[in-house]
């Protein structure tokens, strides 16, 4: 099968609308929102701060801990189960190695460095807004960055290489999910995942794909981070 | 900066310039997720809650056949406050919790018989579900106007084949008969104020919890560690009561 035209009418190329802005919760020391299409995501950053328990301070290095959360009513379908899930865990560990790529924490000993991310509003994408978010919370902060870092799943439908794959289409039967995460100024791949059949050679295509999605993902985060601070 | 605050309110007086009786600016945004059924934004002076109702079919509580289920949720992120720890629901989320689910539980106001579709099989299920975003202080009135704004803005799914269709927007609205609101008076020295921020709830000795509902008051909870007077207590509802009619108006 071909696949001639995606379910929400957008060019396989073609990114839903994104929106972004930094500083949205007072109380972290740094924050941020962005939102993909009906994918939202909402990052807070707090510290450095003392790390507990006592045992996993280290006092060359702070540490980088990272939660991701999908609230309870943030799901199309059931209600989400409160709390944490083997797939929340696993999505904050990868979130957590991509992130910890591009930050520098050397100068923070014992300390610990918090990102929460909460997914308030969900059609798939969710870990990518999710990072999106949060590397612009750490920027917002004003932690030691060695990079941005921008995320998208890019994957296939059919037999078409898409971009930002929305709900319908990541759970569609044969479907290809392949979230990425690259930095901005370097392009290297912090987090890659795939789920579904894919030929070797098409990987080269996706990841084109990826790093051009991410070049304008990046333009959106740069200017809500500027917005902020060149008022 | 505790002392300080401390003698403004003795003098009847606050570091924002409000009143003791005076919220902080509030605003209710309605539809606010595309996932649920119903949802609601609060914000009350920096303080952002977010409330969302998920519906669902299931069995009715041996006990109530013939009535459908509400339950809140309140879920403390730690994403809104340095105060706030990942973990299991502590205390203070469980009373958040408690507190916003009595005041619309036992107000009546939602006609849970109308929630059931057959006798002791299948009743609606309603998830309300409040997360605060930013804890600027008194999550309890924000928790409890967002909870209620959410169950307004619900419309019931349409059901298939025994199924809810979770993708179409249903069109008829629950069946909710006004909105029961809360107020938490809260007493500093023997002074009571309403709506303190982060700062102020750090000096509060007793607070009082108050849900009204038309003429009537429908639950109450004491918090803080200090004795009320009998008095005290009736000054304490009388300004809940004055409060809590200003703020039904903003769900209007």
């Amino acid at each position: 099968m071909t696949l001639t035209k995606r379910s929400d009418g957008r060019k396989f190329d073609e990114l839903r609308p994104m929106e972004a802005k930094v500083g949205v919760i007072k109380r972290a020391n740094g924050s941020a929102m962005f939102k993909i299409g009906n994918t939202q995501a909402i990052a807070a950053v707090y510290g450095p701060r003392e790390l507990y328990p006592g045992h996993l301070q280290n006092p060359e290095k702070g540490l980088l801990r990272c939660n991701y959360n999908m609230i309870a009513f943030s799901g199309a379908g059931d209600r989400v189960k409160p709390g944490p899930s083997r797939r929340s865990r696993e999505i904050s560990m990868v979130t957590e190695n991509a992130l910890n790529s591009i930050v520098d924490l050397n100068q923070y000993s014992n300390a610990v460095v918090d990102v929460f991310i909460e997914l308030v509003n969900t059609d798939a994408g969710t870990r990518c807004a999710g990072i999106c978010a949060a590397a612009m919370a750490l920027a917002d902060a004003g932690i030691p960055m060695r990079d941005m870092i921008c995320a998208v799943s890019v994957g296939k439908v059919e037999d078409k290489i898409v971009v930002d794959l929305n709900y319908d289409e990541d759970s569609a039967e044969k479907g290809v999910d392949f979230p990425v995460a690259i930095t901005a100024r370097t392009g290297k791949v912090t987090l890659l995942q795939m789920d579904g059949l894919l030929k070797k050679d098409e990987i080269k295509d996706l990841l084109r794909a990826a790093k051009k999605a991410a070049e304008q993902i990046n333009k959106v985060q740069v200017k809500a981070i500027r917005e902020k601070y060149e008022k | 900066m505790k002392s300080h605050l401390k003698s403004l309110i003795e003098k009847d007086m606050r570091e924002d310039s409000r009143k003791l009786d005076e919220h902080r600016k509030i605003k209710i945004e309605y539809g606010i997720s595309t996932s649920a059924e119903g949802s609601a934004r609060v914000t009350i002076g920096d303080t952002i809650v977010i409330a969302g109702v998920k519906m669902s079919l299931g069995t009715p509580f041996s006990d109530t056949p013939d009535e459908g289920v509400l339950i809140v949720n309140t879920e403390l992120l730690p994403l809104s406050s340095p105060d706030f720890e990942s973990g299991p629901p502590n205390i203070k989320s469980i009373e958040l919790s408690r507190v916003v689910d009595r005041g619309i539980r036992e107000s009546g106001a939602i006609d849970v018989k109308k929630l059931c579709i057959k006798k002791g099989e299948k009743v609606w299920l309603l998830n309300v579900d409040v997360y605060p975003l930013n804890d600027a202080g008194n999550l309890f009135d924000a928790a409890s106007i967002a909870a209620i704004a959410a169950l307004k803005d619900t419309k019931i799914p349409v059901v298939k084949d025994d199924k809810v269709e979770y993708k179409k927007r249903g069109t008829k609205s629950l069946p909710l008969d006004g909105y029961p609101v809360e107020c938490t008076v809260y007493m500093i020295g023997d002074k009571l104020i309403v709506d303190p921020t982060t700062e102020e709830e750090e000096l509060v000795e007793a607070r009082l919890t108050v849900a009204t509902y038309g003429n009537h008051l429908c639950a109450m909870q004491k918090g803080g560690v200090k004795g009320l007077t009998p008095e005290e207590v009736e000054k304490m509802v009388d300004l809940a009561v004055k409060k809590t009619d200003e703020l039904r108006k903003l769900l209007k």
